[in-house]
């Protein structure tokens, strides 16, 4: 990695949503804030500041019809709209329309979407790609500036077509999620860890486009394998058990087989019956209960990242031809594989699967 | 000290009758998780007797429930005045105010014979409450033995007792159905969630509560003494709110989030402004909140509640022998 540093285009346009989860507060509040205060044009960068769910955050809820964080496929995007269409998926293409056209040249620079869990995950980025380094950047940037609070980045293994969340409409992109917050309640702390967070971001975007190089390094990534849904009855389908005492709040602390997961109601132990030790995440998220999780798990590993700037005034002009591009790109790849990785996903490419399905 | 104790020894023993029929409500808030499950458990095991109690086991409020929602039209805890339980049902009654009727004939009616002697209403809350038995009288005899009974027995939660000071035929909660009856209310839990712990907790305090009267029904002599940690409301605190909007502008301080029970004196923080300033508490006594930042008083316009916090003295107790 070193000595190869990767030249990116400056990230100008900055969408900050909030309110895409309407219980979710942190990210309300804070839009709500920004909107009220009309911030939108600094040096270097432009931020378009949305409240995603309006109508799920008038009511206080998660969503009025479906999940809006799970219509930004490209398939219901492009679905047709009937007046029986959910109001989600109407409002899925709207801020399509606003801050894409997912997978276009139009498309937002950098998309940053508010989340709240009730998880003990401290504040983590999630995002699609381990390979986007203005993301993998922004990560190393807020862990070396936030001590208060453990920083994570969760790599779900997609491509950019069956992404499902808003901030897959951006050309970068990835969720701010920070617990634990039950949801409909707005804890003091939490929002300024948030604030900050955001706060930070916009430093590093500013830095970059003013031509800062940052240098390559490691950072830990942790990649979704699974889900491990609740131990139900057989006919109601209600769940049986609760996440274990040794497991809640756990969350990011490695679980070996044998380890305690559930605790059914009338008092048993359940214990892991996987074979390989995996990090446990999302553990007892209130919304994930109709989605039949109980928590994720991942794995870690070291990813590396190179140095990376912005492209300086005249650089455009001088965009390598495709062959050059590529040729460049395989030359990474070669590096990086190297090092141990196994693929380079480039955005708007297909991309082969990792080991370890997403289901 | 002494003078304390003389007056416990002075109070005259009691006897009432005994506790045979007890009534246990989970879901009276739909997304209020611990009783939903401790209720549908004791329903699996088909716990109806406990030795001299018979156990009547309820989910309040099960479209609530199924929904995972404190309430479809109105919520159901505030249903059970006797001016709501009288009122004539039309096709514009909301569905918790036909539901608190229909409890109101399962274990009531409220204030008569016919009602069930103990009716123990389970809820969660998202502040940091640990264990906190809720009631309307300071002299109930039968709830304030099991709150000192509870309070010897369980160690793995703070436990205290809060005292609503209304009259019988104004006290809008499920538990005034019984000729005894509280609420059982643990935190913190986010709705919807159904933490372990905060169920074992729950749990144990349901077990504790049917000991004491299994106890108290076969005979056994409570004796008189004094019991801490009573709570007596006071009075609400919203939250700071936008004139125009109504939306809240400040959310509770740090220093007073997750700090229910503990003293709060004037000049001590009490919002944090989203625009930075703190607000602060500028009455003149020192007071106790609870319910600090219940996620479902957002809405009833209540950031938390405030409380004075007294000792009260309870008398020896014994079942009635015919």
């Amino acid at each position: 990695m070193e000595g190869r540093e990767v030249v990116l285009p400056t990230v100008s346009r900055v969408a900050l949503c909030g309110g895409t989860h309407g219980n979710e507060l942190s990210g309300v509040y804070l839009v709500r804030e920004r909107l009220k205060r009309k911030v939108e044009e600094e040096e270097h960068i432009s931020v378009v500041t949305v409240m995603s769910n309006p109508r799920a955050v008038q009511q206080c809820r998660r969503y009025t019809e479906t999940d809006l964080n799970r219509c930004f496929t490209h398939a219901t995007l492009s679905g047709p709209v009937t007046d029986k269409t959910p109001y989600e998926i109407v409002r899925s293409q709207e801020l399509n329309t606003l801050l894409g056209p997912k997978g276009s040249p139009e498309a937002m620079d950098l998309v940053c979407d508010l989340h709240n869990t009730t998880a003990n995950m401290g504040l983590c980025l999630i995002a699609y790609s381990d390979c986007d380094w203005i993301s993998l950047h922004i990560y190393r940037y807020l862990q070396r500036q936030m001590s208060d609070i453990p920083v994570r980045f969760i790599h779900f293994d997609l491509p950019l077509n069956e992404a499902y969340s808003l901030d897959s409409v951006g050309k970068h992109g990835f969720a701010i999620e920070i617990g634990p917050q039950a949801h409909g309640v707005v804890r003091s702390n939490i929002l300024s860890t948030m604030q900050e967070g955001v706060q930070q971001m916009l430093e590093w975007v500013r830095l970059f486009n003013s031509g800062t190089p940052f240098e390559g390094g490691k950072v830990d990534v942790y990649t979704m394998v699974k889900n491990v849904d609740y131990p139900r009855d057989f006919e109601t389908r209600g769940i049986t058990a609760a996440i274990h005492p040794q497991l809640q709040d756990r969350d990011f602390c490695l679980l070996r087989p044998n380890d305690p997961v559930f605790q059914t109601f009338s008092g048993e132990t359940l214990k892991y019956t996987g074979t390989e030790p995996l990090y446990p995440f999302f553990i007892n998220e209130c919304a994930y209960y109709e989605k039949g999780i109980a928590l994720s798990l991942a794995r870690q590993r070291s990813v590396g990242i190179p140095s990376i700037r912005s492209e300086r005034e005249g650089e455009q002009g001088k965009r390598k031809s495709s062959a050059e591009e590529m040729e460049e790109e395989e030359e990474i790849k070669g590096e990086m594989e190297e090092e141990g990785y196994q693929k380079l996903m480039e955005y708007g490419e297909e991309s082969d699967s990792l080991n370890g399905q997403y289901k | 000290m002494r003078k304390k104790m003389k007056k416990a020894l002075e109070m005259e023993p009691v006897s009432l009758p005994a506790q045979s029929r007890v009534a246990l409500c989970g879901g009276t808030h739909g997304n209020e998780m611990s009783g939903v499950y401790l209720v549908r458990e004791l329903q699996r095991q088909k716990l109806e007797k406990a030795g001299s109690v018979t156990l009547t086991t309820v989910i309040s409020n099960p479209r609530a429930v199924q929904v995972c929602k404190r309430y479809t039209d109105m919520d159901l805890n505030r249903c059970f005045t006797d001016a709501i339980l009288s009122s004539p049902v039309t096709d514009a009654t909301p569905y918790e105010v036909r539901r608190a009727q229909e409890l109101n004939t399962l274990l009531g009616p409220k204030g008569s014979v016919e009602a069930m002697d103990l009716v123990c209403d389970l809820h969660n809350t998202t502040a940091n409450m640990g264990l906190s038995l809720i009631s309307y009288s300071d002299q109930d005899w039968v709830i304030l033995h099991i709150y000192r009974h509870i309070q010897r027995k369980i160690t793995s939660a703070p436990v205290r007792f809060i005292l609503l000071d209304l009259p019988l035929a104004d006290a809008y909660s499920q538990d005034s159905l019984g000729k005894h009856g509280f609420s059982i209310e643990v935190g913190p839990q986010p709705h919807g969630v159904v933490r372990a712990d905060i169920f074992n907790i729950m749990k144990e305090a349901v077990d504790q509560t049917l000991d004491w009267v299994q106890c108290f029904n076969s005979g056994s002599a409570f004796e008189g003494g004094e019991v801490d940690d009573v709570y007596t409301f006071v009075k609400s605190v919203d939250y700071p709110r936008d004139p125009e909007t109504n939306q809240i502008t400040a959310a509770i301080h740090p220093q007073l989030q997750d700090r229910d029970f503990c003293p709060l004196h004037p000049g001590d923080p009490m919002f944090l402004m989203f625009s930075g300033e703190i607000v602060k508490y500028e009455g003149v006594e020192v007071l106790h909140p609870y319910f600090v930042n219940e996620c479902a008083y957002y809405e009833k316009s209540i950031a938390f509640h405030l409380a004075r916090k007294m000792t009260l003295t309870i008398p020896p107790l014994q079942v009635k022998r015919d």
